[in-house]
């Protein structure tokens, strides 16, 4: 706040944009909790019948195995490319940055941020098509070393189709912590490198002691924003394996999809969705609270 | 966040000659392997797409998808781009991308003004509010946003996907920019004040200024992933003159079932534009970067 300026006017500059919000987010949420209490197929007017749509949810399987799978999403669109993520970035800027030329470790970034900018419609193309059990490019390599006997229907088998798109989602995910994690370096000062350096701190307590402990907020940033995007996955499982094969990859967003849109159950394909606005909700006030109590205490 | 997302090699390039004298460590050397090797993985599947699209079907199934190509084939690409309109296409996700980037921007720019700088009270739960923009899952708002695009009019246009985003994306700009403006130096805003400038003349004469290469990076952000949007833009845009890139293909995917190469052309001609995109901003950014950075 700036002093002698009150508060109350800064209020006007988020009309549009609350505005906005209203319109298209607010009110359709709305609805769609009302929705939720409803019996609905989409023709005649929606019907309320109280709780039996939430009943339902808690006697669901395939509800509460679509949140496991949520899991596994999390571990691989979260977890693993935080930590390569955070090593990665470490090495670049520490090491190749410092050490041998800054413009190979802005290639290398750049080429670790690549997967990022593909759609996930072609993504899921190129990746089908790679891992595609008669002539994909896996297969194709592992026999070529050697290895033909660990061919596979990769996409197309129920133990290892969740596997593969939580490996696809490591490789489109790595490079948005790198490059958020290798920008947030430039703000710390070289100089506590060159000292710890001369202390003889080797990579790995150099990597604890300064880079860690600060880009501290960056890591908030990508883990909350990562987590929100693996909790509600949707595209990939949709253009890799609709859910299937059987319900093996069915994460909750794409369960209330083939509710909405393919049972035509628009009240319980509703709820689903209201059901997992709730637990992301709750991820995205924890995280941003745990934030703001960063901040504060950093300002202190 | 700091105010660079993306492009700063300045630093780095800058203090490497004084180190290059000393001798390298076999694990400086072991960390240029690695970082090198995943460079290798990640791009990999993306020169296979290359390969492909330029080798002809009887090239694949004679020598597999791992052979190089024996002569450079342009059937599959040509096919697609008439299949699917390829320019009409670019034209719509183009316009669809640009106006998201340039309103979102602004529209985060307004928010962030009032919750990082203005700290008005509640901001945290103002932000929430906004996050839920990123909150809520996608499929839960087609159908309501279905029937109020349907009653004004807007159902079938490429604003009622641009106005969405312009939500979507804009929580996410509101939420970095808040934290960007929050770290925002305090004596620029103090001397501003007492020269007598205005709230709105200090953000547009100050703020933003100050803070264009970290706009300028939210907006190349913006850009792309509306370029790459899929669901809500498949669920508004049924009408091919008005489809994206992203539409065309998995509408044609759908249609018919298309040969090996076909489908490496139409990978590559959807991911060109962006790559495209990306190599031309990149450079700008880094520009505008040094240009601006607050020191």
């Amino acid at each position: 706040m700036i002093k002698g300026q009150g508060r109350a006017g800064y209020w006007l500059y988020l009309v549009p944009g609350a505005i906005l919000l209203t319109v298209i987010i607010i009110v359709p949420l709305g609805w769609n909790v009302y929705l939720s209490f409803t019996k609905y197929r989409g023709i005649k007017p929606p019907e309320w019948n109280g709780l039996e749509n939430w009943k339902e949810l808690f006697h669901d399987a395939e509800f509460w195995a679509s949140f496991q799978h949520s899991i596994v999403m999390v571990v691989a669109m979260v977890v693993l490319p935080t930590v390569f993520g955070l090593i990665l970035a470490s090495l670049l800027f520490d090491l190749v940055g410092r050490r041998f030329d800054g413009k190979i470790a802005g290639l290398l970034r750049a080429v670790y941020y690549l997967p990022q900018i593909l759609p996930i419609a072609i993504a899921a193309i190129v990746v089908g098509w790679i891992l595609r059990p008669e002539d994909g490019a896996l297969n194709d390599l592992l026999d070529a070393v050697g290895l033909g006997g660990l061919q596979h229907n990769w996409l197309g088998s129920p133990d290892t189709a969740l596997l593969s798109i939580g490996a696809v989602m490591v490789w489109i995910q790595i490079g948005y912590p790198v490059v958020v994690f290798m920008s947030a370096l430039q703000r710390i000062d070289p100089q506590l490198y060159e000292a710890a350096e001369l202390d003889g701190a080797n990579w790995f307590q150099r990597f604890r002691a300064i880079t860690l402990a600060g880009i501290r907020p960056e890591i908030f940033v990508v883990v909350l924003t990562c987590t929100v995007a693996a909790l509600k996955v949707f595209g990939p499982v949709y253009a890799l394996t609709r859910g299937g094969p059987g319900t093996s990859t069915t994460v909750p967003s794409y369960y209330s999809y083939t509710e909405f849109f393919t049972a035509q159950r628009v009240g319980y394909g509703a709820t689903i969705a209201t059901a997992l606005t709730v637990v992301v909700l709750a991820v995205a006030i924890f995280f941003v609270r745990a934030q703001f109590r960063l901040v504060d205490e950093e300002a202190r | 966040m700091t105010a660079q997302l993306m492009d700063d090699e300045k630093t780095t390039e800058t203090r490497a000659p004084q180190n290059r004298r000393r001798r390298r460590t076999g694990l400086e050397w072991l960390a240029l392997a690695i970082t090198v090797l995943v460079a290798v993985v990640m791009i990999a599947p993306l020169l296979l797409v290359v390969l492909n699209a330029v080798k002809s079907p009887a090239d694949f199934s004679a020598h597999g998808p791992l052979g190089l190509p024996t002569e450079i084939y342009l059937d599959g690409i040509k096919t697609f781009w008439n299949a699917v309109d390829f320019p009409r296409k670019v034209w719509n996700s183009l316009l669809i991308s640009s106006a998201v980037a340039v309103l979102g921007v602004l529209v985060s720019v307004l928010n962030a003004y009032a919750l990082g700088i203005g700290r008005v009270k509640g901001r945290m739960w103002v932000l929430v509010a906004f996050l839920l923009a990123t909150i809520v899952p996608q499929e839960a708002l087609l159908y309501p946003l279905y029937i109020m695009f349907k009653n004004v009019g807007l159902y079938d246009t490429i604003w009622s996907v641009v106005v969405v985003f312009i939500v979507i994306h804009g929580a996410f700009g509101t939420y970095l920019l808040a934290s960007v403006f929050g770290a925002f130096p305090k004596e620029l805003l103090e001397a501003a004040a007492l020269d007598g400038a205005s709230r709105r003349q200090i953000l547009w004469k100050v703020v933003v200024p100050v803070c264009r290469p970290t706009l300028a990076v939210l907006a190349v952000f913006f850009f792309i992933w509306t370029w790459n949007e899929f669901l809500i833009p498949l669920s508004f845009l049924v009408s091919a003159d008005n489809q994206t890139v992203q539409v065309g293909i998995a509408t044609l995917q759908g249609e018919r079932i298309m040969n090996v190469t076909t489908i490496s052309a139409s990978a590559l001609l959807g991911i060109a534009p962006t790559l495209l995109f990306f190599l031309v901003f990149q450079r700008t950014l880094t520009r505008g970067i040094t240009a601006g950075a607050i020191k």
